[in-house]
C-alpha cells in the first residue's frame, strides 16, 4: 500500500508574483512527511497543486504513472480517488450530518449496500473518537471535532494517499497531541503515505519520517527527519528551532543589514532531537526507523541528549 | 505599459469568456449521468418557495399599473373595449417575463450565490472535487434546471395574476365593463405572445441560475467575497436580462407579426 509521488521543476505563480519555484521532491511511499514553512510561503498552495485543483505552470506531479500538472480531467478525477485530503476546517457538507459527510464518497464512488457503508462509516467514526455524533451537523461541533470527522471522510475510500492541511491550526496542544498520535496510528494502520502541512514545530520534529521546509519561494531542503534536525543550515536551523536570530524576519527574509547586526551573534546550540512519536500499540510502523540510523550512516553526531526517552516533548528555546 | 491599458481594456472580454466557458461545462454536465434528482427537486422547491409570494405581490401592481395607464390612454381614442387586449398582450409577453426574471435573479440568484459562495470559502467545493465529484455536474445543473423550471411556472404565475389585477382595476376603478374586457382579450393577443413569453422566461431563468453559480463558485476572500459575489450576480443579471429581453422581443416582433384587430 501506499503510493509515491514525484515532483519535479514544479513553479506556481499567482499572476506576476512567484509561490515557488523548481520544487523537486519524491514522497516516498508509505512514509510520514512534513512540509514546513513560514506562514505564507505557498505551503497550503502546494498542497492544492498536488492534488490538481491548482494548475501549475511548469514542472510535473506524477503519481503511478499519471502527471497530474497535465492529464485530462477524467483522468484527475480517477487519480484524486487515490487521494483522502483533511482540510484546514474539515470542510464538512454544511447541509449533511456527520454520518452523510461521511458516508458521501463511499454513495457516491462505490455500489456498497447500506448496511456495508454503515460498517464502514462506523468504523471510521470510531478510528477517530466520534463515536455517538452521527447526527450532528457540521456547525454544531468544535472545530477539533470537524478536524477528526475530515479525517474519517478522508479515509473512507482507503486511499493511498493522504494529505493533511494544517491538522493542528486552531487547536489546544492537548488536542495536537492526540491528533499527532492519530496520525502515527493510522499510518501505523494503513499504510498509505501521509503528507501533512503545518507550521507547528513540535508535530515536525517528532511526527514525520521526512521533513521538506519551503522558504523565499523554493524548497530549502527535503530528506529524513534527524538530517534537518541536526542540520546547521541557517533557514532550517532557526525555523525547526523557533529562533528570531536568522534569516527568516517578521515579514520576508531579512535584509542585508539585519543580518550583518546579527552577525557575531552567538546561535544557541541545536536542542536535541526528540524520539519520533511511536504507534500506540508499540509495533513499530514499517517505514519508521532506528532513533538515530540516519545520524550513524551519515557519521553526523547528533545534538547531546538526542533520542532519551522521557524528553521533554517541547523544544526548550 | 501599452501590455498593462491593453489587459486592463479586454478584463472585461476575458470575464465575459470565462463566463460563457462556464456556461459550456454546464451544459456538458447536463448530459453526464447519474443526474441529480434529489438535489434537483430540492432545489427547486427551495427556489418556488422563496419567489412564489414576491412574484404575486408584484404581480398584481403590474398589472394593474398597465391597465391604469393603457386604460387613460386608450380612453382618449374612445376604444375603451380594447382595454382587456392592451393589457393581456403587455402582461404576457413583456411583463409576466421580466417580473419573473427580477424575481428568479433578485430571490432565487442571489440564494444559490450566497450558498455555493459559502461552501467555496468553506473548501466544500474543493473537498467534493477530491472526493472525485464534479461540482459542475452534481450543485450547479440542478440549480440551473430548477431555476428554469420554477421560471416557467413563474411566468405562467405572473400572467395570470396580472391579467387578473388588470380587471379588477379596469373595472373597480375605471368603470370598464367585465364583459368588454374579457371579450378582447383575444383581440391583439394571439397564441405565440404566449410562447415567446414562456421561452423569455426560462431563458431568463437558465441567466440568472449560471451567472449566480458562476459568481458564487468564484467568490474569494472570506465572508465579504461572499457578499460582493451575490451582489455582482444579482447586477450582472439584471444588465444581461434587460440586454436579453430587448434582442428576443426585438426578433420576435419581426417573425411574428402583430395581430391586426
Amino acid at each position: 500500500m501506499g503510493t509515491e509521488i514525484k515532483v519535479e521543476n514544479l513553479t506556481k505563480s499567482f499572476g506576476k508574483s512567484l509561490i515557488w519555484g523548481d520544487v523537486t521532491l519524491t514522497i516516498p511511499a508509505g512514509e510520514i512527511c512534513v512540509m514546513l514553512g513560514p506562514s505564507g510561503t505557498g505551503k497550503s498552495v502546494f498542497l492544492k497543486t498536488l492534488i490538481g485543483l491548482l494548475k501549475p505552470d511548469r514542472g510535473s506531479i506524477v503519481i503511478q504513472g499519471t502527471d497530474i500538472a497535465s492529464c485530462s480531467e477524467k483522468e484527475l478525477y480517477e487519480v484524486r480517488k487515490l487521494f483522502g485530503v483533511l482540510f484546514q476546517d474539515g470542510a464538512m457538507f454544511g447541509s449533511m450530518n456527520l454520518y452523510d459527510n461521511i458516508a458521501f464518497p463511499l454513495r457516491e464512488h462505490t455500489k456498497k449496500s447500506e448496511s456495508e457503508i454503515r460498517n464502514i462509516v462506523m468504523e471510521k467514526m470510531d478510528l477517530v473518537g466520534l463515536l455517538g455524533t452521527e447526527d450532528k451537523l457540521p456547525g454544531e461541533i468544535s472545530g477539533g471535532m470537524r478536524k477528526r470527522a475530515g479525517i474519517a471522510r478522508g479515509l473512507v475510500l482507503d486511499p493511498e494517499i493522504v494529505l493533511f492541511d494544517e491538522p493542528d491550526s486552531g487547536l489546544d496542544p492537548v488536542r495536537t497531541a492526540f491528533l499527532n498520535q492519530l496520525i502515527v496510528d493510522l499510518n501505523a494502520q494503513i499504510d498509505a503515505t501521509f503528507l501533512i502541512v503545518t507550521h507547528d514545530i513540535n508535530t515536525a520534529r517528532t511526527v514525520p519520517d521526512n521533513i521538506g521546509l519551503l522558504y523565499h519561494k523554493h524548497l530549502a531542503m527535503f530528506g529524513p527527519r534527524e538530517m534537518l534536525l541536526s542540520s546547521e543550515e541557517p533557514v532550517v536551523r532557526q525555523f525547526l528551532n523557533a529562533q528570531r536570530v536568522g534569516p527568516i524576519g517578521m515579514s520576508e527574509e531579512k535584509d542585508a543589514d539585519e543580518l550583518a547586526a546579527e552577525a557575531d551573534q552567538e546561535l544557541p546550540p541545536l536542542p536535541p532531537i526528540p524520539m519520533q512519536l511511536e504507534p500506540s500499540n508499540g509495533i513499530p510502523r514499517r517505514s519508521q526507523r532506528e532513533p538515530g540510523a540516519w545520524c550513524k550512516e551519515n557519521g553526523i553526531t547528533p545534538p547531546p541528549g538526542s533520542f532519551e526517552e522521557n524528553m521533554s516533548m517541547t523544544t526548550a528555546v | 505599459m501599452a501590455n498593462l491599458t491593453a489587459s486592463k481594456v479586454l478584463a472585461p472580454v476575458g470575464a465575459a469568456g470565462t463566463l460563457f466557458a462556464f456556461a459550456l461545462d454546464v451544459l456538458r454536465g447536463l448530459f453526464r449521468r447519474p443526474f441529480q434528482l434529489r438535489e434537483f427537486i430540492q432545489q427547486a422547491w427551495f427556489i418556488a418557495s422563496v419567489t412564489i409570494i414576491p412574484t404575486a405581490l408584484v404581480a398584481i401592481p403590474f398589472g394593474a399599473v398597465i391597465a391604469l395607464q393603457v386604460g387613460g390612454l386608450i380612453k382618449q381614442f374612445g376604444a375603451q373595449s380594447f382595454t382587456g387586449a392592451a393589457s393581456v398582450l403587455a402582461v404576457v409577453q413583456q411583463a409576466a417575463p421580466i417580473a419573473t426574471a427580477l424575481l428568479i435573479a433578485g430571490a432565487g440568484g442571489s440564494a444559490i450565490a450566497a450558498d455555493l459562495g459559502a461552501r467555496k470559502i468553506r473548501e466544500e467545493l474543493d473537498a467534493m472535487m477530491v472526493l472525485g465529484i464534479d461540482p459542475i455536474q452534481r450543485l450547479v445543473v440542478p440549480r440551473v434546471l430548477a431555476a428554469m423550471l420554477v421560471s416557467l411556472f413563474l411566468n405562467g404565475l405572473v400572467s395570470v395574476v396580472g391579467v387578473a389585477g388588470g380587471y379588477v382595476f379596469n373595472v373597480l376603478l375605471q368603470d370598464g365593463t367585465p364583459g368588454a374586457y374579457i371579450a378582447s382579450f383575444t383581440a391583439l393577443a394571439q397564441l405565440p405572445d404566449l410562447w415567446i413569453g414562456l421561452v423569455k422566461a426560462v431563458i431568463f431563468g437558465l441567466i440568472a441560475a449560471v451567472v449566480a453559480s458562476y459568481k458564487g463558485m468564484n467568490a474569494g476572500g472570506g465572508p465579504k467575497g461572499v457578499g460582493d459575489a451575490v451582489n455582482e450576480s444579482v447586477v450582472i443579471t439584471f444588465v444581461l436580462l434587460f440586454v436579453v429581453n430587448f434582442v428576443l422581443s426585438a426578433i420576435y416582433l419581426q417573425v411574428v407579426p402583430p395581430k391586426t384587430g
